[in-house]
């Protein structure tokens, strides 16, 4: 049994299900990625997670303790669950000092004076923060603030570490340099963390594993490599990366797509093919250009982004994104030219 | 001149405007202040201190400062918790109808003080209130229950009507205070009571101290409360004394003296208070504003909701529906004293005071005039001064800033003294028992509000606007008006209105400079209950509580259509 155990946590606000029946379990020092677009329910997990909101089902364990569950109506308190928080705007308290912020959880709990201020110290130096203890964390940037939340968080040895889009207050030279802190403090403290975020990249780079969440549903969870590389559905495959979709009929082995029939690229599960059309998936530098042959299409625009060639080419009325390594001379706008699907996937089109 | 020749017709209209605005702030409130310091402090042509200490020091003087300080104090303890209080229950609890109660919370505001004052002594006064003979007749007491005419009674009635200047603050604060700050100090571990006190309350500091200095700054100039119930108990504070010195030995140099001297005290402890209120805000402004508009967390009050509930209803009743009813119910007896049955009733007072009686017929007419008239003149001549304040760069302009500043530390009391020094013809006009000394005094009065609105609308208009109008051609008057003025109509409407209704109501002021026939609604209220007339001046205080309500919501419906449109 995994360290934590999320088991059909659902939450409803009057009409709307802002989470449906997820499961999740997280390993002991295993970081979760919680990743999807706005409003899928990323936040009220966290919040059910955290005590702050009940459950409308389901049950949440950590350390086989039951924490939050529907059916006993059994809510342990946030306060005494023993998790660190981190909130996307800081929430660092303005009339304390920065010490005094991460001294203040010690010292609720009690702790002897010399080891609040040595743990508090020790979360200081940790955090790079150590020089400014006595600043009011006014006088910080965002990315100080957030250290401090940080160093709050970290103080309290929690179990369990939220963080509820921590970087996206940030400027984004400081969203980097900070995603590497929070990875090396993980790696040092061995804690569990889950992470919510709706930019991949973050989610890539920090987690272990990455939930995607669509409307409240869980989409996939897997290890960023599995999410890049085999998504489960047509979503996951638009939210991670660029995305290039081609609607195409399934007829007689062959699919027909701009009044054209080819070979497909790649045979078609069954299920797609009995439905007579799917999606056709590919990243737009999965998809290269033929003179002969390929898909045929039309160049409609170009644009040199510095590494790589933009094209957006028509195939009847559909419109497919296409990237080429700047060195390849590619055909110029208005030209037609074939496309050869390197690595393609098909989804049902009924999504 | 020659300045305007040189650099063009811009730098003249900038002079003119500049000047015009130094003479009106001058005449109206600068001299008048100056006149009392001068008063105070200038005796026998030679500037005295001594004997400033020495009127100071006279028992019936002393007296006052110290009963304006134990009021003041009072009332803003009780004011603040009450707010405090209040405001924490309809932001950060499930209390039911917490919307409703928020809007009938500020209520007191709207009505003035004096008349709730006169209701509670209709009720609570020793010998013949309602209430004391209530409780003599059902339990055969020999004695009153309770007396209205004592401190703890005056700060009492004070309390409900200026505690909604903390509760404002405080729950406007509380709103827009991020939710995360107090649940991160629960997931650190605190609990609920914890976290009021160590992260809650710290951070709405600055708008509790704000609201209860603005409390103190009220309850210190505040007449009417004081002298419906202290006058017969021999308590006066700064105003009430001033009031008694001045129009009951109608103008002996010693009690001018008394006086200005105490109007001095009431400036300095003004301007002391609001510079102690804008240091709380300066320094104390955390960025405690949510960034996500979430709705914060509410304490379940669980078992005590509908007992908090229920709370709230009762206080509204007792000190909101009470009083009202019995100003109404009062106003319709043929005899004061008389219990409230159908054959005691009546509505012939209202007729009355509306159609027959000259003296409130003057009255409300008087009220209605010197409202609009203060209103309009007032409202322009802050447009006019706030442009220059806000918008212009002009040489000369810190002495206007300067005299911006003194409309929000005088005292209504000091005005009124202010001009009756001013306007009496010692200065070769005389405008004393005239509408006009009162008019003077209400735009004087009321030039604060008027600042207030205008700049804050004009600070809104941003210098482009203007620069661009120019830029395609228009002079510095058409931008002016087919630019500024559009932009900043509604903080002109809303200087109209800030002056309007409470310059219906107003008491301090006019109660000292009201002649024979120019009483205002307030001055008729007060009189005619010092007089004795009860029943009368409850009807009438039942008709400007009428129209103030009725001003109050066609004014609300106004802004409503006005921001639709
Ligand atoms: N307190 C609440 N009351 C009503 N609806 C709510 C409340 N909290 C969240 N919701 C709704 O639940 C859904 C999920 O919200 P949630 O905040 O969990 O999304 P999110 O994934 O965190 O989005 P974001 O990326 O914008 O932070 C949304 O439709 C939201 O409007
Ligand atoms: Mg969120």
């Amino acid at each position: 049994m995994a360290y934590i155990e999320l088991e059909d946590v659902t939450k409803r606000f009057g009409v709307v299900t802002a989470v449906d029946r997820l499961n999740l379990s997280i390993e002991q020092g295993e970081c979760v990625a919680m990743l999807g677009p706005s409003g899928c329910g990323k936040t009220t997990t966290l919040r059910m997670f955290a005590g702050f909101e009940d459950l409308d089902g389901g049950e949440i364990r950590v350390g086989k303790r039951i924490i939050s569950s529907k059916k006993t109506h059994y809510y342990l308190p946030p306060e005494d669950r023993n998790f660190g928080m981190v909130f996307q705007a800081f929430a660092v308290w303005p009339h304390l000092t920065v010490y005094e912020n991460v001294a203040f959880p010690l010292q609720i709990r009690k702790l002897p004076k010399a080891e609040v201020q040595a743990r508090a110290e020790e979360a200081l130096k940790h955090t790079n923060l150590f020089h400014v203890r006595d600043s009011s964390p006014e006088d910080l940037s965002g990315g100080g603030k957030q250290r401090v939340a940080l160093a709050r968080a970290l103080a309290i040895r929690p179990d369990v570490m939220l963080l509820d889009e921590p970087l996206s207050s940030l400027d984004p030279h400081f969203r980097e340099e900070m995603r590497f802190e929070i990875k090396d403090l993980q790696r040092r403290f061995n804690h569990s963390i889950l992470y919510v975020t709706h930019d991949q990249s973050e989610a890539m780079a920090l987690s272990d594993r990455i939930l995607v969440m669509r409307l409240g549903v869980v989409q996939q969870v897997g290890t960023p490599l599995e999410i890049y590389g085999a998504p489960a559905n047509r979503f996951v495959f638009e939210f991670i990366g660029l995305s290039s979709f081609l609607q195409v009929a399934l007829r007689d082995g062959r699919m027909e797509v701009g009044g054209a029939s080819y070979a497909p690229p790649l045979p078609p599960p069954a299920e797609l093919v009995v439905q007579g059309g799917a999606w056709l998936a590919a990243r737009p530098n999965e998809i290269a250009f033929t003179a002969e042959g390929g898909v045929r299409a039309t160049v409609l625009r170009k644009a040199f982004l510095g590494e790589v060639m933009d094209y957006r080419v028509a195939v009847g009325d559909a419109e497919v994104r296409v990237q080429t390594s700047r060195r390849d001379p590619g055909p110029a706008v208005g030209e037609a030219c074939g496309l050869v699907f390197e690595r393609p996937r098909w989804y049902p089109l009924a999504e | 001149m020659t300045a305007a020749v040189n650099r063009g017709s811009r730098v003249g209209t900038s002079q003119i405007l500049l000047g015009l605005s130094i003479a009106i702030l001058v005449i109206v409130v600068a001299v008048p202040v100056l006149l009392i310091f001068l008063n105070a402090f200038w005796v026998d042509g030679a500037f005295n201190v001594a004997d400033v200490v020495k009127v100071l020091r006279e028992p019936d003087t002393y007296q006052a400062l110290v009963n304006s300080l134990i009021l003041a104090s009072g009332v803003t303890v009780t004011g603040t918790i009450v707010g405090t209080f209040f405001a924490w229950l309809v932001t950060r609890t499930d209390l039911p109808f917490k919307g409703t109660m928020k809007v009938l919370f500020l209520v007191p505001f709207m009505l003035p003080s004096f008349i709730g004052a006169l209701a509670w002594k209709m009720l609570l006064s020793p010998r013949s209130g309602y209430i004391n003979r209530m409780f003599m007749d059902v339990f055969g007491l020999d004695g009153p229950v309770f007396d209205i005419y004592t401190y703890g009674g005056i700060i009492l009635v004070e309390t409900m009507y200026l505690f909604p200047f903390v509760f404002i603050q405080v729950a406007g604060a509380l709103e827009r205070m991020d939710p995360t700050l107090e649940e991160s100090a629960r997931i650190s571990g605190a609990n609920l009571f914890t976290i009021t006190r160590r992260i809650t309350i710290p951070l709405v500091m600055p708008s509790i101290l704000s609201g209860s200095l603005l409390i103190m700054l009220y309850s210190m100039a505040h007449f009417g409360t004081v002298a419906v119930l202290g006058i017969e108990a021999g308590i006066y504070n700064i105003p009430t004394l001033i009031y008694e010195k001045i129009h009951q030995s109608a103008g002996s140099f010693a009690s001018i003296r008394t006086g200005t001297v105490l109007a001095t005290v009431l400036v300095i402890t003004a301007a002391f208070i609001l510079w102690l209120q804008n240091r709380v805000l300066s320094r104390g402004k955390y960025q405690i504003i949510a960034g996500k508009s979430f709705r914060p967390t509410q304490l379940k009050l669980r078992g005590l909701r509908v007992p908090l509930l229920l709370f709230c209803i009762a206080y509204i009743g007792f000190t909101i529906v009470l009083p009202t009813a019995t100003i109404f119910m009062v106003g319709a007896l043929k005899t004061y004293g008389l219990p409230f049955t159908a054959e005691n009733m009546t509505f012939y007072n209202y007729k009355f005071i509306l159609f027959e009686w000259q003296l409130t017929k003057d009255a409300i007419w008087n009220s209605i005039s010197l409202g609009l008239a203060a209103a309009a003149i007032t409202m322009f001549a802050g447009v006019i001064i706030s442009y220059v304040i806000v918008k212009m760069k002009v040489r000369g302009k810190g002495i206007l800033e300067f005299l911006g500043m003194l409309p929000f530390s005088v005292p209504g009391s000091v005005i009124a003294l202010g001009v009756i020094l001013a306007w009496s013809g010692k200065y070769g006009v005389n405008l004393y028992n005239t509408v006009w000394i009162i008019l003077v005094a209400y735009i004087a009065r009321y030039m604060a509000f008027s600042l207030k609105a205008n700049s804050a609308a004009l600070e809104q208009v941003h210098d482009s606007l203007v620069e661009a109008a120019r830029a395609s051609g228009a002079t510095m008057w058409q931008a002016l008006r087919d630019v500024v003025v559009p932009l900043v109509r509604p903080g002109m409407v809303a200087a109209f209105f800030l002056i309007f209704l409470p310059a219906l109501r107003e008491l301090t002021v006019s109660v000292m400079l009201y002649g024979p026939t120019t009483r205002t609604i307030g001055v008729a209220i007060y009189t005619l209950s010092e007089d004795g007339e009860t029943v009368y001046s409850a009807a009438l205080a039942g008709i400007a509580l009428v129209i103030i309500v009725f001003g109050e919501s066609v004014i609300k419906r106004l802004f409503k259509v006005g921001r639709k449109g």
